[in-house]
């Protein structure tokens, strides 16, 4: 319980997305949980990279996690497309000798890395270092009635044999969050299906079909609003609702909760 | 520049890390895809094509570019199959060429402009996909 945390922010929480920072520390301070931003990160590129032969685009990852091993911190996560980066770089250098190799090359750490820091996302630090039990008890304002549909995504869940983070076909770790908060979850079937991410920025009218599918199915199923832990969701599924089922970051509905948000 | 097919498709192989003879044809990676019907080359047939050689045409396709990454073609394949990890490698062939990318960072700015809500993670991610 009093391990710290070495909170890997990136770029995005630093500057369009800072109600999900801000939020996040707010609560994580009101429930007294030891953290401590890493004194140096780079953005984490936002993408994983899938080829095996990239090699730089996997490195402000390791440098990172790197800093969390000497640190003896586990790293904390809160964007999933830092969590997702982290997770699979961290699973590339642990199980892949040619890219630990060549990774460590670069990089000349003191110690060569090999993948032993543990990534762990904000909700996976709550259900494990809190418990959603807990949590509960220590809900100032519950968000009783209010319906809620959690979106996953894609980043936290697949592929699930790296993220392991939850069931990806049924996931239910947001759900149990909303509950602890006293909200009522609203499941729905596009929950861990694409909000068309980065495509966005060449093909708005493709994102927008998408969007408008998870939005629907969502609606259709009683949602208010939904919460997720992706900016670019955000950003994706705010530009294309019509103003029926606007998304949140999860933080900022803990913070109301736990009383914090100002 | 790789000049004959068969070293591209070692290349492609290579990079992406999976193996495209595993693949039955079942269709799942095309069914499962959310912009499959944008696509001129669907998962399914982006992986035939991989494991018959046909590099050169889809460094051509649509496909390449209309991929989310959402691997939901890699959890759901049911031989193990990474068609996107193949997409990516494809895409990567492309954008590797001097001149191919398909996003510059002079296109950057204009782009910012046109809507002040974009998240850095769009652009940091659109251009690590789209751009060598
Ligand atoms: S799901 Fe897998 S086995 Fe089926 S067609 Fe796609 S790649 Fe081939
Ligand atoms: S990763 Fe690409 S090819 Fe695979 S399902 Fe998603 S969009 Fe389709």
């Amino acid at each position: 319980m009093d391990k710290t945390y070495l909170y890997y922010p990136g770029c995005t929480l630093k500057t369009k997305a800072k109600e999900l920072d801000a939020y996040a520390l707010q609560s994580m301070e009101m429930l007294g949980i030891p953290c401590k931003e890493l004194d140096e990160w780079q953005c984490c590129g936002a993408v994983y990279p899938q080829a095996t032969d990239e090699i730089a685009t996997r490195l402000s990852a390791a440098r990172a996690l790197e800093e969390a091993r000497q640190k003896d911190c586990d790293l904390l996560t809160l964007c999933s497309a830092c969590h997702h980066v982290m997770k699979r770089v961290n699973h590339d250098i642990a199980s892949d000798a040619d890219i630990r190799m060549k990774v460590n090359n670069y990089s000349e750490f003191e110690t060569p890395y090999a993948g032993e820091t543990k990534v762990v996302h904000f909700l996976e630090m709550l259900r494990d270092t809190i418990g959603f039990a807990e949590l509960k008890k220590r809900v100032l304002n519950p968000l009783t009635g209010r319906k809620i549909g959690a979106y996953y995504g894609c980043l936290l869940l697949r592929p699930s044999n790296v993220m392991q983070f939850d069931d990806p076909e049924n996931p239910y770790i947001m759900e149990e969050f909303l509950h602890a908060i006293g909200a009522e979850p609203v499941l729905y079937s596009y929950r861990n299906e694409c909000c068309g991410g980065y495509v966005a920025l060449d093909d708005p009218a493709l994102v927008q079909k998408v969007c408008t599918k998870v939005l629907h199915s969502a609606e259709q199923k009683g949602a208010e609003v939904l919460v997720t832990a992706c900016p670019l969701c955000k950003y994706n599924l705010t530009k294309h609702d019509s103003g029926d089922v606007p998304t949140y970051y999860f933080t900022e509905l803990l913070a109301e909760a736990l009383g914090v948000k100002e | 520049m790789l000049v004959d097919e068969k070293g591209m498709q070692e290349e492609v192989i290579r990079m992406s890390g999976t193996e495209p003879k595993k693949c039955m044809l079942c269709g799942k990676c095309s069914a499962t895809c959310p912009p499959s019907m944008d696509m001129d080359v669907r998962p399914h047939r982006f992986v035939k094509n991989v494991k018959a050689g046909n590099i050169e045409a889809l460094m051509e396709s649509e496909s390449l570019w209309k991929c989310l990454s959402c691997f939901a073609c890699v959890e759901r394949c049911p031989r193990g199959v990474e068609p996107a990890s193949l997409v990516e490698a494809v895409r990567l062939l492309v954008i590797r060429q001097q001149g191919k990318n398909y996003l510059t960072a002079d296109d950057i700015p204009e782009l910012i402009a046109s809507d002040e809500e974009i998240p850095q993670q769009l652009i940091v991610s659109a251009f690590r996909k789209y751009s060598k």
